[in-house]
């Protein structure tokens, strides 16, 4: 993957100039046509790319549409959410990434991201005019140094969309975006690694996928199919005595998490997983050889505390993405790792997070601990492509060596202890099972000086993948779904106007208390202080870390966002509080523009909540995020300081256990959490 | 010598527009998409903002009209406003959005009324000064532009 990943970048640094040919060429797959074989538009990618544009304001989206139009893209525009997500829906496979408002009469931006993550899962980029009101997405991850001596907490919290735009928006920024569903579907592929067989089929694949990021394209699209129709086939299948190979989808696996945890680990038995998820097509082999690698997973995250190996992945490139989390029901971790930005810094700096749901671990430990990322490091996007490739080697290497969840791969994580700051996610029932890499980058730093228009300095926010998945009523309340090995969070190549860190990382937030696995609230966001303070520096991690998080292992995120972001992994610019993942190999010029991400859905709230749960220092995050009454947090808008903090878009579910959606936006909360 | 001449003063015409604040780069990337498909890509973007922001300007004055006023919802219309007029590159409009919304925050009734004047002001002000630039400049394509831009630096060099 390594190898891939580079090319990868490589590549798509290439790729705008070559006008789609080698996308063409490379197709292996032939994947009958750029973006779902709809036919209509060949692997030209980026031109011929389909975009959904929605803005409610005419003249804005006239001028994106004219934008868009001069990259070659095919555009869509429409005034209404509820109009775009019926040209969604009407066609599954008709646009390979969505442009919306943040800001619109109808449905906020942030709803419709939710929704398009869910039903479709396409790469969703928002717009917003202000940056005070953009829902940064932070990403909080601590780490803890040997002697404790620096922490950093970041928060994070994926919303789902892939980037952030300021508005007025400029044309280099969406130049870029292709990128975005290029990391989208990367990432995606990955979600192969943990199903059964994805371990024999990796190898092959993985060539096939390093060869090209339209390889890349192309398998994404294959395996997008393939993980409907795997479903599919499963059902059909169940009876029979071939069993297609079970993907197992951040959905899915969430499901399982959550029936593990109903059972409790030790009592958990094939069968019983498999009555509780109640999947049609589902065997019990197929729960089976899953619950086994879920079980090596488990050990290792309890195990281990810093598997040399998992340093070794953080470490990854310099650009070391920023992983997202994957947040396990149970035992989630997750890891974050500032990759890209990680590179840059001085290896300490690095820091994964890793938010495991160690609740129900079987050492009923606290939660995990989950290296935290540097704020310094995440910020600092420097992409080198190398940190990519690790990262993408690390990822897969990760994956097939177990269950692990490739935390941030690129981020160089020095610190000794490689704790990895495991949000814990333990809701029984909410089964998150990943964290939305998503994390949002908000683009042009508006706040970071209204000059800057353009100098968009994005973090690189590794596009998300779709966090939505598991936003299943009883699991995702609003957890951070990150899609198993995240990958787009390290693949983001960003564009140096686009940012790409928009790696929504979304922490499932257990509700449940489980003791060992204390929620990390969101609260600790003890470098967010310090981002917002700093300008465009990235994140400064000084230890402010509140809670220390016990060194449990190194946590591995169950794929983790990949959101390491090999290459250059925007600057942040302080502001970024956010992680920078997979910054795009153009590092971005300008300032640093802070992570989105969003945070969506009560995970944050529970992260809030879960600050009860920190007590015995499990807690990753500072308390204060727990304050984020949620709705409090949603309510404060301006609460949060600096331009470019990222702000965590909290979804402000506390209330609703089961709230798939946000109520609000926790940028309250997010604040909180910086102000830790 | 009449072409130059036009020229020129269409030039500085638009260079004051920009000196003077009025207009900011986003109007360049505006300029920039026009092209030969759409060579009065600008003028229309600014006819279709003008139209569209005398709804969102009579929803503020409405709102403004209402005691106690409702300073979220004030915010929220400023900010498409704001979001709108930054789309075209209306800097001076921008700014006092800016201002008006920093009221809000600030829960400041007079503030807000005083701001909104100004706002307002400085959208017609840009209104009129942008129709008098479409009329004179020719049909503004790239070429054209160029030629504007070249022009410029003969007549500066004379």
């Amino acid at each position: 993957m390594n190898l891939g990943g580079g090319q990868v970048v490589n590549k798509q640094s290439v790729m705008p100039s070559s006008s789609g040919a080698s996308w063409k060429s490379t197709a292996a797959g032939g994947s009958g046509g750029g973006g779902g074989g709809d036919g209509g538009v060949p692997d030209q990618f980026p031109a011929g790319l389909r975009v959904l544009v929605v803005d409610d304001d005419p003249t804005c989206l006239m001028i994106l549409e004219k934008m868009l139009r001069n990259c070659n893209y095919e555009v869509t525009k429409c005034n209404r959410a509820e109009v775009a997500l019926s040209f969604l829906r009407e066609n599954k496979n008709g646009f390979d990434v969505v442009i919306s408002d943040v800001h619109m009469p109808d449905m906020d931006g942030f709803k419709l991201l939710e929704h398009i993550g869910i039903e479709m899962d396409l790469p969703t980029i928002l717009l917003d005019c202000r940056v005070r009101k953009a829902y940064f997405l932070m990403i909080e991850f601590t780490v803890m140094s040997a002697d404790d001596s620096k922490s950093v907490v970041m928060k994070g919290v994926t919303h789902g969309a892939c980037d952030y735009l300021i508005k007025p928006v400029r044309i280099e920024a969406l130049r870029n975006i292709w990128q975005h569903v290029v990391r989208k579907r990367k990432h995606e592929w990955k979600d192969f690694e943990p199903s059964a067989s994805a371990d024999e089929q990796k190898p092959p694949e993985e060539p096939d996928y390093s060869s090209s990021a339209n390889e890349g394209h192309n398998w994404k699209n294959t395996k997008r199919r393939k993980d409907e129709d795997d479903e599919g086939e499963d059902r059909d299948d169940s009876s029979s005595l071939k069993k297609p190979r079970v993907v197992w989808s951040v959905e899915l696996h969430q499901q399982f998490v959550a029936a593990v945890n109903q059972l409790g680990i030790d009592k958990a038995v094939p069968k019983k997983i498999l009555e509780l998820m109640n999947v049609p097509g589902l065997t019990r082999e197929n729960v089976a050889s899953h619950l086994q690698k879920y079980r090596l997973y488990l050990r290792r995250l309890s195990g281990s505390q810093h598997p040399g190996g998992m340093n070794a992945s953080f470490m990854g490139g310099p650009d070391a993405g920023y992983g997202s989390i994957s947040s396990l029901n149970g035992l989630d971790l997750q890891a974050l790792a500032a990759s890209g930005q990680l590179g840059q810094l001085p290896p300490q700096s690095l820091a994964t997070l890793q938010a495991a749901a160690l609740g129900r671990s079987t050492n009923s430990k606290s939660p995990i601990s989950a290296p935290v990322i540097d704020q310094r490091n995440i910020f600092s996007f420097e992409n080198p492509k190398s940190r990519y490739t690790e990262v993408q080697s690390q990822h897969l290497t990760n994956s097939s060596s177990s269950k692990q969840m490739n935390l941030l791969p690129g981020i160089p994580t020095n610190m000794e202890p490689k704790q990895f700051v495991s949000l814990q996610h333990q809701s029984g029932q909410h089964s998150f099972g990943s964290i939305n890499n998503q994390v949002l980058i908000q683009m042009g730093g508006q706040s970071q000086s209204q000059s800057h228009s353009h100098s968009h300095s994005h973090s690189q926010g590794q596009s998300n993948t779709n966090p939505h998945h598991g936003l299943r009523p009883p699991v995702l309340s609003s957890e951070m779904l990150t899609r198993g090995g995240v990958v787009d969070m390290a693949t983001t190549v960003y564009n140096p106007v686009v940012s790409q860190a928009s790696s929504l990382v979304d922490f499932s937030m257990n509700h449940k208390n489980d003791s060992s696995g204390s929620s990390y609230p969101l609260g600790g966001s003890l470098g967010i202080p310090n981002l917002a303070s700093a300008t465009p520096t990235p994140l400064q991690g000084d230890g402010n870390l509140d809670t220390k998080v016990p060194r449990r292992g190194i946590v591995s995120s169950y794929d983790i966002f990949n959101d390491i972001n090999p290459s250059g992994i925007r600057e942040w610019g302080l502001q970024d509080v956010g992680m920078t993942f997979d910054s795009a190999q153009h590092t971005m010029q300008g300032g640093s523009g802070p992570v989105l991400l969003q945070h969506n859905r009560s995970s944050e709230r529970e992260m809030g909540g879960q600050n009860r749960n920190s007590t015995s220092g499990k807690a990753i995050f500072s308390p204060g995020v727990e304050t984020g009454s949620h709705r409090n947090v949603g309510q404060q808008r301006n609460s949060y300081v600096a331009e470019n903090s990222l702000r965590v878009k909290a979804e402000d579910g506390s209330s609703h256990n089961n709230t798939l959606y946000p109520e609000q936006y926790g940028d309250d909360l997010l604040a909180a959490i910086l102000k830790q | 010598m009449d072409q130059n001449h036009m020229k020129k003063q269409i030039n500085s015409a638009r260079n004051s527009l920009f000196q003077q604040g009025y207009l900011d780069e986003q109007f360049i990337q505006l300029e920039d998409l026009q092209d030969d498909a759409n060579p009065n890509f600008v003028e229309e973007i600014v006819t279709l903002f003008y139209s569209d922001s005398t709804r969102l300007i009579r929803n503020i004055e409405t709102a403004l009209d209402n005691y106690p006023l409702d300073f979220c919802k004030l915010d929220d219309y400023m900010h498409q406003f704001k979001g709108s007029s930054s789309s075209i590159g209306a800097k001076k409009v921008k700014d006092e959005c800016s201002q008006f919304q920093e009221c809000c925050k600030a829960r400041n009734t007079e503030g807000c009324i005083g701001i909104f004047r100004q706002v307002k002001h400085e959208h017609a002000t840009l209104k009129r000064k942008l129709e008098t630039y479409f009329q004179v400049s020719p049909s503004n394509s790239l070429e054209n532009r160029h030629t504007l831009q070249r022009n410029t630096q003969l007549c500066a060099a004379d």
